[in-house]
């Protein structure tokens, strides 16, 4: 045990002599957080649109203003005709186009019926459409102003509530899961490439006829990134709480808990990489491009894994992240206990025992 | 000339003596291209409802039938009590509840006016909220036809009707693979440009072999030129291979051509090797070159406008996307594949992209001189 100890002080010292490695290490994690707290959001606001009204009559200058006064859009463009719309859409400018037919007022007032059209560029399918809902809500909102808000018989009312985040925040979603990013991307990429480096710089050997167990000094050069983790982890959550304002609602002991244990996941991941890869090249290669985007991908933060084809699905069970982002989402936000996140938890510890055998055992094989 | 001709052909051996890391350049990315698109999918379906009927009337009944067979809801769980239901959204099984209170029918129809209540997980704001919305459509189509069951409605609607017709164009069936597919090749690119130039400088440094270089007569622009065309060669490899699978896996061919598109990487693949040649610079250790190349990657690819809108962003996000090459490139790439965008369309692109060229490869070779 001392002799660990000495070594893990040697290693200590390593990063803590490399004072600009240990300034990103712990800088990164703040920085990102911030700015992915705050950019991030599925929300789409502030789209430039264009209007091509050819009615011109108080109907529709109430309704555009109606429209360019939601948040959600900002009219850029009073078209002319209808070839311009195109151009508007080529030059890459706006995302929505809404046309006011001729006599749009005097179909309104007299008919009681008038029609718009809205034309999304669907080049983004995700903006076209969100923008398209949002419009039609507006006009809609629009429409039920016009009918003076007409009490008809047999009506159904309808009372809606937004559980955990009324205001809808991005940071509440994209919170987790950049913890979770963040967290596995550093960890993994630290202890795969510390350990390569010894490999490729030949100093791995004179460590290993030390009178310590091979797997002691692997173990030795991981306890200092998760000390450094626990930093992160602590200045993450300083974060989350203070200035991107997502609560913890949960236990706090329980958050660090779960996410020593995920840092213990990206460690072991981190080993078995450096296990297998001969240069920091490579370790750093199938840490980044490999890793990277599917966390990003097949985590559930970006995207919904319930919309994923079946095989997806399955894939996306081996990303550690997932289910981390689960339990963050959960344990954060949503403030239940380990009743809630017991299953999630041992998939994470058992993937942790799963990569340290794996990564132990192939230590062996190289090292004797 | 000849100097650099030796150059390339040692860095040419170096890079194919390593089998993995020629094998990670190009499998990767491949199965990569092969597999995320399939992921990427933002629309809201499949969303899981709750439902706790207290009321288990006729109504309510048809209610229930009206929503399961819109194709946006799948009923996971049926209960007696709101609890109940709250349990399901906090364990994770479902993402919206509908409480039909007790007496609603009765009260729908002898008080003419009756309360239904959704609550929504709303920790995914846009999903939370556009669940809802999807609910209350639902919901009011059913009102409209409870109330025609009931009252005979006049020819003359009293109620305004705004009828709203939507089109998209330039990708009418809404193929989220159109766009997600170049937007990834175009993170692929990257992050396979600027990590192998970044990594493979400092490790010269590292070991040592950098000083021989520098008691040669190699001539700097030599060794920074003999170490940016393999790598843009490869880089270009990587391209073709990419827009390979697109075409012959999901179909698609840019409109505006491949000349556009290869014109524009070839120049972006200067710009994104310059940034790994700069990074080099900078760093003493390839563990430094990858931190900060992972932090610049992280920012480039989250903040790209691939997976969010760059227009929803704060002012000062927005304000840093114009220095993302990514946000380019995909940008064009959007462009070109979709709208059938040329040469001209992309002009200010294109100066841009120049400049980042320009700009960061200066930079790199203005610092390199500095430092030995």
């Amino acid at each position: 045990m001392k002799q660990f100890l000495a070594f893990v002080k040697k290693e200590f010292f390593h990063i803590w002599r490399d004072k600009r490695t240990m300034f990103i290490l712990l800088g990164m994690p703040v920085i990102q957080i911030v700015i992915f707290g705050f950019a991030l959001t599925n929300e789409v606001k502030n789209s430039k649109i264009a209007v091509l009204d050819q009615s011109k009559d108080a109907a529709t200058a109430s309704l555009i203003s109606e429209i360019n006064s939601s948040r959600y859009f900002d009219v850029e463009e009073n078209l002319q005709s209808y070839n311009e719309i195109e151009t508007a859409f080529r030059k890459g400018k706006i995302k929505l186009a809404i046309v006011l037919p001729n006599q749009f007022g005097e179909d309104l007032q007299h008919m009681n019926k008038a029609s718009v059209q809205l034309i999304a560029d669907a080049s983004d399918p995700n903006v076209a459409n969100t923008l398209t809902n949002y419009a039609t809500a507006v006009i809609i909102d629009y429409q039920n102003r016009v009918t003076n808000n007409l009490k008809l018989p047999y009506t159904i009312n309808i009372k809606t509530r937004m559980l955990y985040n009324p205001q809808l925040k991005g940071a509440y979603n994209f919170v987790p899961g950049v913890m979770a990013m963040v967290l596995l991307l550093v960890c993994t990429m630290m202890t795969a490439i510390t350990i390569v480096r010894e490999k490729e710089m030949g100093t791995m050997e004179i460590m290993l006829v030390s009178p310590m167990k091979p797997q002691l000094v692997v173990f030795a050069k991981a306890v200092p990134y998760l000390l450094l983790s626990s930093i992160n982890i602590t200045s993450i959550l300083l974060l989350s709480v203070y200035v991107l304002e997502v609560p913890i609602n949960g236990s706090l002991a329980l958050l660090v808990a779960e996410s020593i244990l995920f840092t213990l996941v990206s460690l072991s991941l981190g080993l078995l990489i450096s296990s297998a890869a001969e240069s920091q090249q490579t370790a750093m290669f199938i840490s980044l491009v490999a890793l990277f985007l599917p966390t990003v991908m097949l985590s559930g933060f970006m995207f919904p894994i319930e919309n994923m084809p079946f095989p997806l699905r399955t894939v996306s069970n081996i990303v550690p992240a997932k289910w981390y982002y689960i339990i963050v989402k959960s344990v954060m936000i949503k403030g239940v206990g380990l009743a809630a996140v017991w299953k999630e938890t041992l998939i994470l510890l058992g993937m942790m025992l799963f990569f340290l055998t794996v990564a132990v055992k192939r230590f062996k094989i190289r090292l004797q | 000339m000849r100097t650099l001709k030796f150059l390339l052909q040692k860095e040419f051996r170096q890079i194919f003596r390593d089998p993995a890391i020629l094998r990670i350049i190009f499998i990767m990315p491949v199965i990569q291209l092969m597999i995320l698109p399939w992921a990427a999918d933002y629309e809201i379906k499949n969303i899981k409802l709750s439902v706790t009927d207290l009321d288990r009337s006729s109504y309510s009944r048809q209610l229930i039938s009206k929503i399961t067979s819109s194709g946006y809801f799948q009923l996971t769980h049926y209960s007696g009590s709101f609890e109940e239901s709250f349990e399901e959204i906090e364990k994770d099984n479902t993402d919206l509840v509908l409480e039909i209170p007790a007496s609603f029918e009765k009260q729908l129809v002898k008080e003419s006016e009756a309360q239904l209540f959704i609550a929504s997980n709303a920790i995914n704001g846009v999903k939370g909220n556009l669940g809802s919305a999807y609910l209350r459509t639902i919901l009011q189509d059913f009102n409209r036809e409870v109330r025609l069951e009931w009252i005979q409605m006049p020819r003359f609607s009293p109620q305004t009707q705004i009828e709203v017709t939507a089109s998209n164009w330039f990708n009418p069936l809404l193929n989220y693979k159109y766009f997600m597919v170049p937007g990834i090749l175009v993170l692929l690119l990257t992050m396979v440009g600027a990590n192998l130039t970044a990594i493979n400088i400092v490790k010269e440094k590292e070991i040592g072999t950098i000083e021989q270089i520098n008691v040669t007569p190699v001539k700097k622009y030599h060794f920074i030129l003999g170490k940016l065309i393999p790598f843009w060669i490869l880089g270009m490899i990587v391209l073709t291979l990419g827009l390979l699978i697109s075409r012959l896996l999901y179909g698609i061919i840019p409109l505006g051509g491949f000349f556009t598109i290869y014109v524009f990487a070839a120049i972006y693949l200067l710009a994104v090797l310059g940034l790994g040649l700069l990074i080099s610079t900078y760093a003493t250790t390839q563990q430094q070159a990858m931190l900060i190349s992972f932090f610049l990657m992280m920012i480039f690819v989250l903040l790209g406008g691939l997976y969010t809108s760059i227009d929803s962003m704060p002012e000062w996000a927005q304000w840093i996307t114009r220095f993302n090459p990514v946000s380019y490139f995909i940008d064009v790439m959007r462009m070109v594949v979709l709208k059938g965008s040329g040469l001209g369309d992309i002009k200010s692109h294109l100066l841009s992209i120049t400049a980042f060229a320009v700009v960061l490869n200066g930079w790199a070779i203005f610092n390199y001189r500095k430092r030995t």
